[in-house]
């Protein structure tokens, strides 16, 4: 077994016990990166030496006796969170050469507790896409199936954590872009409740629904990576103050006293055969641990696309006003006037489905439209809220299938943005409601394509959600399975 | 139709955009696909909802106003197109 295929506590213990060092560890990813790389994609930026050196200081930490949580583990970072030194393109060629000043407050306490950071993962550009592709430098790939998308936006963190390219990685979840990810490339994704986890220094997609989750192999990993990240930052104003648990008490085998609420509305017409099996197997594994299991309803499911596509891209054309070609990033040198250089760096900066995104949301927020649009888009939400809260007095948390599809091919629908947009139905809700969600390896399609179980929960409950993947990990037992790189 | 090219063309110059003659004919394509989908909305009577802009209503989260380390010029500029001097530089204005 090589050592990159350990799970972050396996690899902490090790270390601990003195058979492995950060060294050994960081030098297997590379060496994995280096093999399997070229197919995976999953890097925008490699850091080979900052790498290394970070895990000599590990090494020399550990012996010193001042072993951080994730001292000496190696680690992935979506290529929006500000990296002090290290190039931070948001996938997008206006920051192709952007090098940030600042470290963001999760990245500041990873490098706290000693993670050694080995790149920067592929993304949608500004992290608006499903599939990875709108990256303006490299496209993921699955790792179990070639040809096929490894999911976005954060599909770099995904596909690099699945194919073991690195422990873990932190991604962003807008509408699903850290458990839809997860979901299709057979791992761990938790995207915490709004809130939770500092948004500062996260470049801003839609400032309402952006949080930092982890992708991980496990939920222990999942639980581990949470107790570091979550937490008040008065950098962030939106943060919470709110006590941060030790999540890894949350995971006990049996779920005794659980009730689990199943969505009639997320098992509808459109839904793959094989998903829909993956997930009520995993409810009757839940079951057996103890669940109890009770149906729900989310009446308003069905207006979730038209309410999270206009509200994200509104709030994402005033983010990215700043990308003018004035402080940073690329600019126009050809322009004469101030507004040419305006017109010329965004036209020429942004990608397409970026300028698609701004121009709904500059429309839906433009004199006379703004009633009809944002406004009601605001009242819509307000009632996908309610109807979370109400199932909530039902049930402790919901399970659904993450997306209606496994992974499809790289390529397709790339001219119908509306058809992909849609394949999202499954996870905006938890986004416009600010609730927590995670999503957990199911079970294999009759294709070889992974497929994974979604639970959410109350605000501030992710010891819930983390609770009941792991009694999933636990009743599915599904084992290592080779990959297609 | 929803929306027409001199509409596209319209909010792309709000939004700083100059859109090729192909591009102007996809996006008004695809923006109008998008915005007759979004009109599901108006299935549904919100007329004494309020709104959600922020699921916390967080608000007014004040702090002390004291002077703190900030980022110096150098590192300021260090991402700067063009700069003089201590300052960005940019086209001529007036």
């Amino acid at each position: 077994m090589e050592p990159y295929e350990l799970t972050i506590t396996e690899a902490c213990e090790q270390m601990q016990e003195g058979n492995l060092s950060a060294m050994d560890l960081t030098r297997s990813c590379l060496a994995r990166i280096a093999g399997v790389e070229k197919d995976v994609q999953a890097f925008i930026t490699i850091d080979r030496d900052g790498a290394l050196q970070q895990a000599e200081v590990a090494d020399k930490k550990r012996k010193e006796g001042f072993a951080g949580r994730l001292c000496g583990i190696p680690l992935s970072l979506k290529d929006l969170l500000a990296t002090k030194g290290l190039k931070t393109t948001c996938g997008s060629k206006i920051l192709e050469n952007y090098v940030p000043p600042y470290d963001a407050t999760v990245v500041s306490k990873i490098r706290n507790e000693g993670a050694v950071i080995l790149g920067k993962a592929t993304m949608d550009e500004f992290a608006m896409g499903s599939t990875s592709e709108t990256c303006a430098f490299k496209i993921p790939q699955n790792p179990w199936k070639k040809g096929y998308v490894a999911g976005g936006s954060s599909g770099g963190s995904a596909a690099g954590v699945a194919s073991y390219e690195c422990f873990a990685s932190l991604g962003s979840d807008t509408g699903g872009s850290i458990r839809q990810p997860a979901s299709l490339c057979g791992i761990v994704g938790m995207k915490p409740t709004y809130g939770r986890v500092s948004r500062y220094g996260l470049t801003a997609f839609a400032s309402s629904l952006d949080q930092i989750g982890p992708l991980c192999r496990t939920v222990v990993d999942c639980a581990l990576l949470m107790n570091i990240i979550s937490g008040y930052d008065p950098m962030d104003s939106t943060s919470v103050k709110q006590v941060v648990p030790d999540y890894t008490s949350s995971l006990v085998d049996g779920l005794a006293g659980l009730r689990l609420g199943v969505p009639r509305e997320y098992f509808t017409a459109g839904l793959d055969g094989d998903v829909e099996k993956i997930v009520r197997n995993s409810i009757e594994v839940l079951k057996e641990r103890g669940a109890e299991v009770v149906e729900v309803t989310l009446p308003h499911t069905e207006y979730c696309v038209a309410v999270y596509y206009l509200i994200a891209p509104s709030e994402a054309c005033s983010n990215l006003a700043r990308y003018d070609g004035v402080h940073y990033g690329y600019r126009d040198m050809a322009a004469e006037t101030l507004l040419e250089m305006y017109k010329g760096t965004r036209s020429k900066g942004f990608g397409s489905e970026v300028k698609r995104r701004i121009l709904i949301g500059t429309y839906a927020l433009s004199s006379g439209y703004y009633d009809a649009y944002y406004k009601k888009a605001s009242q819509v939400r307000t009632l996908i809220l309610n109807d979370f809260k109400s199932a909530f007095e039902l049930c402790d948390v919901i399970i659904s299938p993450v997306t209606p599809t496994p992974a499809w091919r790289m390529g397709e629908n790339t001219d119908d943005p509306l058809s992909v947009y849609l394949s999202d139905i499954l996870t905006l809700s938890a986004n416009l409601a600010g609730v927590p969600g995670i999503s957990v390896p199911g079970g294999f399609t009759q294709n070889g394509l992974p497929v994974g179980v979604q639970i959410q929960g109350r605000h501030f409950q992710e010891d819930q959600l983390l609770r009941v993947g792991f009694n999933l990990e636990r009743g599915l037992q599904l084992g290592k399975r080779a990959l297609d790189i | 139709m929803k929306i027409n090219k001199k509409q596209v063309e319209h909010v792309a110059h709000l939004a700083r955009l100059t859109l090729t003659e192909e591009e102007l004919e996809k996006m008004t394509g695809q923006l109008d696909n998008i915005l007759s989908y979004v009109d599901k909305l108006d299935e549904l009577d919100t007329d004494q909802v309020v709104a959600t802009s922020h699921v916390f209503s967080v608000c007014n989260a004040f702090r002390e106003d004291s002077v703190k380390e900030s980022l110096p010029p150098k590192e300021a500029l260090m991402n700067a197109p063009q700069e003089r001097g201590d300052m960005f530089q940019v086209p001529r204005i007036i």
